[in-house]
C-alpha cells in the first residue's frame, strides 16, 4: 500500500491516490486533498463531506450521489456544481474514503 | 507540493481531458424491467461527467408519458428468464404480482422509480428527447410529456444532436 505525502503528513493511500485508513483524515487535509484537484473548500463541501464520512462509517461503504442527496439532504445539481464532472468520485477522495461501488 | 520528497499520488479524475465524451441512448421499450438499463447507464455516464442524450421512441415513450410512467409494468410472459411455466405467466394478476415484486426489488436496493429516476438524470445535467413520430402516432404533444423532456424532435434531429457520440439501442 504506498504512503503519499499531503501538507507534510505521511498518509496511506491506493495505488489511485484514495485514501485508505478512515482515521488518518482530518478537515485540514481535505482542504489539501481538494487543492490538488483545483477546489478550494467551503462549508456547502464539508456538509457534503460530513455526511459522506458519517454515512460511511454505518454503512461500511461509501455513498453514492443519489445517498447524498436523497439521505444527505444536498440536491444533486448542487453536487455537480460543487464537484464538477465526477462529483462521487471527487467527493469520496477529498472525504478520505474509498470510491463508492453502488451503480446509483 | 515542492516540498515533497516524492510527488504526491492524486488520482486522475480526467479534467485535462480535451475530448468531451459523449452517450446518446435510445430508449425504445416501455416495460419497467427494459426502462431501467438506459436509465441506470445514462445516470453513471453523468457520474462520470459524459454528456448525455436520452430519445423516447415508441413503447420507451411510456417513460416520459405523465400518465404511464409511473405505472410501467413487467410480465413474465415471453421471458424465459424467470425460469417458471410460461402458462403462469397468463393467468389473472400475474403481471400485477410480478410488477409488484419487481419494484420492491428495485426500491430495496435503493434505486428510484421511473419518475425519480428521470428527474435525478435531468439534475445531473442529462438532455431528455422525445420522438416525433411516436407523438404523432399517439397523439401526445408536449403536455402530455414529463416536463423534464427538452422537446420533441424527429430522428434526423436527434442524429444532429448526437454528434460523435456512443450510442446505445435499448
Amino acid at each position: 500500500m504506498p504512503v503519499t505525502t499531503i501538507a507534510g503528513r505521511d498518509v496511506h493511500v491506493d495505488d489511485e491516490g484514495f485514501l485508505t485508513v478512515y482515521d488518518e483524515w482530518d478537515p485540514d487535509l481535505a482542504r489539501q486533498l481538494a487543492a490538488q484537484i483545483g477546489l478550494d473548500l467551503t462549508d456547502e463541501h464539508f456538509k457534503a463531506l460530513t455526511f459522506l464520512r458519517a454515512d460511511y462509517v454505518t454503512q461500511g461503504e461509501t455513498a453514492t450521489l443519489r445517498r447524498v442527496s436523497a439521505l444527505g439532504g444536498i440536491p444533486t445539481k448542487e453536487l455537480f456544481s460543487l464537484f464538477p464532472k465526477k462529483p462521487a468520485k471527487k467527493m469520496a477522495y477529498i472525504a478520505g474514503l474509498p470510491k463508492p461501488h453502488g451503480c446509483v | 507540493m515542492t516540498t515533497q520528497a516524492a510527488p504526491a499520488i492524486v488520482p486522475n479524475f480526467g479534467d485535462d481531458a480535451t475530448t468531451g465524451r459523449k452517450l446518446a441512448i435510445i430508449c425504445s421499450k416501455g416495460t419497467l424491467d427494459m426502462a431501467y438499463p438506459g436509465l441506470i447507464l445514462a445516470n453513471a455516464a453523468l457520474g462520470e461527467g459524459v454528456e448525455t442524450h436520452l430519445f423516447f421512441t415508441f413503447w420507451g415513450f411510456d417513460m416520459i408519458t405523465k400518465s404511464r410512467m409511473g405505472d410501467l409494468k413487467f410480465t413474465m410472459l415471453g421471458n424465459t428468464a424467470t425460469h417458471m411455466p410460461q402458462g403462469i405467466g397468463g393467468l389473472p394478476g400475474m403481471t400485477a404480482m410480478a410488477t409488484h415484486q419487481m419494484k420492491k426489488q428495485i426500491a430495496e436496493v435503493g434505486v428510484p422509480e421511473v419518475p425519480e429516476f428521470l428527474e435525478q438524470i435531468v439534475a445531473s445535467g442529462g438532455h431528455l428527447w422525445a420522438c416525433r413520430m411516436s407523438a404523432d402516432m399517439m397523439h401526445l404533444s408536449k403536455d402530455d410529456l414529463y416536463e423534464g423532456v427538452e422537446d420533441i424532435i424527429n430522428a434526423a434531429d436527434f442524429i444532429e444532436k448526437t454528434d460523435g457520440a456512443q450510442l446505445l439501442f435499448i
